[in-house]
């Protein structure tokens, strides 16, 4: 039995779009749902992102564990006390408390991998653990490093970047990312050390703008 | 996903990044804010390895099943008009997002927020703090019961008012999926002088808007309305590399 194209039932409903999908029907490209636009995190996300735990990468106690901490300015010089940043990193053998990481997921004691810490004291802080070094996809291993992701009011999507390590000279000279930059964008990127752990703060305009990633 | 080990490691996932066209730039001139705080370089890219492509566990043991009805809080009814927010998270290749972390906060019924920074002389309501959490369930579905959130003044210039909007933090599976955004209700006379709604691309603002939804309305009870939020998929463009050649 064959169909007849022009056979088609009376259109009853009247037309309604799903939650701003549209398109014209036929595939011009490979089969892809438009990903979501990002907004600003506003001024009040301590509302909705405070976590008692947020700044807590490593439990409390851990051994070898260090405070990262530093001040986030705008492109007045000014202290922004309303930033959020999230941390992201590897344990200290290199691995990934994640079911993504296609070695499997790693389960360091006590490791949780990710922080969150507002600016409302002027400062970020995060308790974790130095990073171990992590595959770079060319046979190489990549310098101990942090992924960061930074959020304000008056920044629409959120701007991402890294943090290495001073007292790692050797793995940063070798590391695939850092080896793209310039010195100065280098800089940018670097913690120093401090009594307990390491300080880098962050530009987000001006001279010291630091290095922001696109990912 | 499934990697195939080579000599440079396991094959990983690149994950898909609108074009320019279609993202939310990170400043915009209309947003008065973005002039000293969005950054002005162009940024670097950053490939996706391990670091990138990996992503917390974050998920039941945050959440309590009362984080999902914002309309009951400090023991009585919040104000407001009821509305349920449901929908689905997918990624851009169509993929529910099972497990995943929903944070949402907003103002009140009458445009306030719980929040020491905000001055608008809104009434503040005892039995609203705007914050809610859920899980999506094995499909990538969530819902929350709130409160319409009101409109609001905020000086960004002559009589700007933000169009009623709900703020949602998700992760994904990886760390390139991380995404803070804001959903807003269908028809808004507020979106035309709103810069942060019109700092989104044309073309992609009508995926920040929800649908109203008579199918889940609950009789004599509350509205529904119906967003889907889509993280970013997989990038399926073939990749030219140096070695194209000896890939079979």
């Amino acid at each position: 039995m064959t169909v007849d194209p022009l056979d088609v039932p009376d259109v009853t409903e009247p037309y309604q779009p799903r939650s701003g999908q549209r398109g014209s029907g036929f595939l011009d490209g490979p089969f892809r749902l438009g990903p979501t636009p990002s907004a600003t995190v506003g001024p009040y996300l301590a509302i909705g992102l405070t976590w008692p735990d947020g700044e807590w990468a490593a439990a409390e106690g851990s051994e070898g564990g260090f405070w990262i901490r530093g001040r986030v300015f705008d492109g007045a010089g000014e202290v922004v006390p309303d930033a959020m940043i999230e941390t992201w990193q590897a344990d200290p053998d290199g691995g990934f408390p994640s079911p993504e990481d296609p070695r499997g997921a790693s389960s360091y004691p006590g490791f949780r991998g990710y922080a969150r810490a507002q600016t409302i004291t002027g400062e970020y802080q995060v308790f974790t653990l130095k990073p171990g070094g992590v595959p770079d996809g060319e046979g190489g291993l990549q310098a101990p490093h942090i992924d960061v992701s930074l959020f304000a009011r008056g920044i629409l999507d959120r701007v991402v970047t890294r943090i290495y390590f001073a007292d790692e000279a050797e793995a940063n000279a070798e590391d695939v990312v850092l080896r793209g930059l310039t010195d100065d964008q280098r800089s940018t990127l670097i913690a120093e050390r401090t009594d307990d752990g390491y300080r880098l703060d962050f530009y987000l305009q001006g001279d010291r703008e630091t290095v922001f990633f696109a990912v | 996903m499934t990697g195939t080990t080579s000599a440079s490691g396991p094959h990983l996932p690149r994950y898909y990044r609108e074009p320019a066209e279609l993202r939310t730039p990170v400043g915009f001139p209309n947003y008065k804010s973005t002039a000293l705080r969005a950054p002005l370089r162009t940024p670097v890219d950053l490939a996706h390895r391990l670091t990138e492509v990996t992503g917390p566990v974050l998920g039941e043991d945050r959440v309590r099943p009362e984080d999902a009805d914002l309309t009951l809080r400090n023991g009585g009814e919040a104000v407001g008009q009821r509305i349920l927010v449901f929908g689905r998270v997918l990624d851009s290749d169509g993929r529910p997002v099972p497990d995943a972390l929903v944070e949402v906060w907003q103002a009140n019924a009458s445009g306030r927020y719980r929040h020491a920074v905000d001055s608008f002389p809104g009434p503040l309501d005892p039995h609203f703090d705007g914050l809610g959490r859920v899980v999506t369930d094995s499909l990538g579905r969530y819902e929350f019961m709130t409160i319409k959130p009101g409109a609001y003044p905020w000086g960004n210039h002559h009589n700007a008012w933000r169009p009623a909007h709900i703020h949602f933090s998700l992760f994904g599976r990886a760390f390139t999926q991380r995404l803070v955004t804001q959903m807003y209700f269908p028809d808004d006379p507020l979106f035309g002088q709103d810069p942060i709604y019109n700092a989104i691309p044309a073309a992609a603002r009508p995926r920040t808007i929800s649908r109203y939804s008579l199918e889940r309305t609950q009789d004599n009870w509350a509205l529904a309305f119906e967003w889907d939020i889509v993280l970013r998929g997989t990038d399926q463009t073939p990749f030219e590399t140096e070695d194209d050649g000896d890939v079979a």
